[in-house]
């Protein structure tokens, strides 16, 4: 084994597990594990035997690995957060960063700092991309509805375009609702009248 | 003028219903706070983002401020709890498989004798019984243990950890023969059609405190004036939510994307107590599945948090004595009182009480006129006496 630390990722998309095995592969020549199956995630890990399991915070299926926090688990050797092992603020900045780190006891802060570090980064990136990417998603959606709403108000009332637009943005600062919100009731109640 | 700001966090279940109201229904404006609220996706990012400061307070499993003090699990930041939230609200279920050997067995259903059901649970089932819950430190561990525990004495009994969302997942696999878990879960798992409920968790222990209000310890006597505020507008959230009137619009409350993202129907089965047990609709009524308010629910009673700590150190070999004084300090019955002073709030005269001896509803002596407790027995009839505990 020597000074290899064995990683355990827990990342169900492919893509993700990847970048983030990438990313611990540059802090050294670590033994890691992708485990992508949520269900018996504490038994595997257990059969895994890590010195470091890093999971993103926002995974439900975290909660399971709580079970290896307690002495009396399945792994010999107690695992727990690092949070009063190691760095000050280290677990903080980790959290924030959105992954979760399950490190065993004993592990010497120095060894654990880099991979931390990596993994930190990397998370950090994919929280960014997906609250973007849930934003534009959005942004999507909304202008849909927005235009189906425009299409009912010009067949119903037989005025154009801009007038729909016009209409539908004036309703809204009316009844100070967001425009999305006035379009969404206007294209839920012409669906049940139709 | 803006208001004082104070960020709590939550889990999208029903019991999250006092901190969603307290802030939907004015209540928290009312005591001159704005509350943020941020959904979680796991009990233990809730407890990291309050140890680690992403939040002020959070709806948490009773059981969770203890564990900490007995420096069990967790981050390691010490806990406490300012309320107790809501008191009972699980429900146990079996698969599909499980429920039709049942009733091949001639178990009725009944939904109310703990000591039937378990006994019929053993009957048919001869590999250990394993039994889904969502976190290691949950109510809904320690009443499956109780419960089995006394039910057949060293009979096995698995107790694996699965998140609420994949519980039904996991007994539609086959992984779990039984579960324990808040709603609206257990009714999803009806709904979902790979599950029977057996149970209400208030058949085991019909007082158990499910979830408290938790802040990290020393934070609400440095602010008292913004935690008292917050814990006023849960006691009105919780008294509101009591009125049978107010059921409909908290379900619908409930029901938003943000918050649970789950049909108002269901949510209103949790309720109004008003189940749906089976694939076939059948449906059962149990009185008071979860409450929020009467008899002193909100009260975080010492002799609660010492039940708690007792049964986990039993488990992990700590000094029970110890324990014992550990928890008792997390449930902060004396905060609790200084807060909602002067309110109308009908608060006990004691700080602790004999666990499980009250039958029916009983007057006892409180601060402010009389106070009446509910009923909160466990199924055997044995009671936990603080003073003395063996």
């Amino acid at each position: 084994m020597g000074d290899r630390l064995s990683i355990v990722v827990v990342e169900a998309d492919r893509e993700r597990a990847h970048l983030i095995v990438d990313s611990l592969r540059g802090t050294g020549d670590h033994n890691i594990r992708v485990i992508a199956e949520p269900s018996r995630l504490a038994r595997c890990i257990a059969e895994a035997d890590p010195d470091i399991v890093l999971i993103d915070v926002a995974d439900p299926s975290r909660d399971m690995l709580e079970e290896l926090a307690l002495a009396s688990g399945p792994l010999d050797r107690p695992v727990a957060m690092f949070v009063d092992r190691s760095r000050q603020g280290l677990a903080k900045a980790a959290v924030e960063a959105g992954v979760s780190a399950y490190v065993v006891d004993g592990l010497r802060p120095e060894r654990l700092t880099p991979v931390l570090d990596a993994a930190m980064a990397r998370f950090q990136m994919f929280r960014q991309m997906r609250s973007e990417l849930a934003a534009t998603r959005r942004a999507l959606e909304e202008r849909k509805t927005i235009d189906r709403a425009k299409g009912i108000l010009m067949k119903a009332r037989g005025i154009d375009e801009g007038e729909a637009y016009a209409l539908l943005r004036r309703t809204a600062m009316d009844q100070n609702r967001r425009m999305a919100d006035v379009a969404e009731a206007l294209v839920t109640a012409a669906g049940l009248l139709s | 003028m803006s208001l004082p700001r104070l960020s709590v966090g939550f889990m999208p279940l029903v019991d999250a219903a006092p901190v969603i109201v307290a802030r939907e229904m004015g209540f928290a404006r009312a005591e001159g706070l704005a509350i943020e609220l941020h959904r979680a996706p796991s009990w233990s990012s809730l407890r990291d983002m309050l140890a680690f400061e992403a939040v002020d307070a959070a709806q948490m499993l009773s059981p969770v401020p203890v564990a900490t003090a007995l420096g069990l699990g967790g981050a390691g930041v010490p806990l406490q709890a300012l309320s107790v939230l809501s008191v009972n609200g699980n429900v146990i279920g079996v698969s599909r498989e499980l429920a039709a050997r049942l009733r091949g067995a001639g178990h009725g259903f009944g939904f109310d004798d703990a000591r039937a059901a378990g006994e019929a649970l053993f009957a048919v089932r001869d590999a250990p019984l394993r039994v889904g819950v969502p976190f290691p430190f949950s109510m809904h561990f320690e009443l499956i243990r109780y419960w089995l525990d006394a039910v057949a004495p060293g009979r096995a009994v698995e107790i694996r950890t699965v998140p609420p969302p994949l519980m039904a997942e996991a007994i539609g696999a086959g992984e779990i023969d039984a579960f324990c878990v808040g709603e609206p879960w257990g009714s999803i798992a009806v709904e979902t059609g790979v599950g029977e409920l057996l149970l209400p968790g208030r058949a085991i222990w019909a007082g158990a405190p499910e979830k408290v209000l938790a802040v990290r310890a020393g934070r609400a006597e440095a602010e008292p004036a913004r935690f008292g505020a917050l814990v006023r507008a849960l006691w009105r959230a919780g008294r509101w939510l009591g009125q049978p009137g107010s059921r409909t619009t908290a379900a619908e409350l409930l029901s938003r994307p943000e918050y649970l993202n789950v049909p108002a129907e269901i949510i209103d089965r949790a309720l109004t107590g008003r189940l749906t047990i089976s694939g076939r609709g059948e449906g059962r009524h149990v009185e008071g599945l979860v409450a929020f308010h009467g008899g002193a629910a909100g009260f975080p009673w010492r002799s609660q948090a010492a039940w708690i700590g007792r049964r986990m150190a039993a488990r992990a070999g700590l000094d029970p004595q110890a324990a014992d004084a550990a928890a008792r300090a997390v449930f902060r019955s004396d905060l609790h009182r200084q807060m909602l002073s002067g309110i109308g709030a009908v608060l006990p005269g004691a700080s602790e009480k004999i666990e499980g001896a009250v039958e029916s509803d009983r007057p006892v002596a409180a601060e402010d006129g009389t106070l009446v407790l509910r009923r909160d027995r466990f199924f055997d009839g044995r009671v936990f006496d603080p003073s003395r505990p063996d």
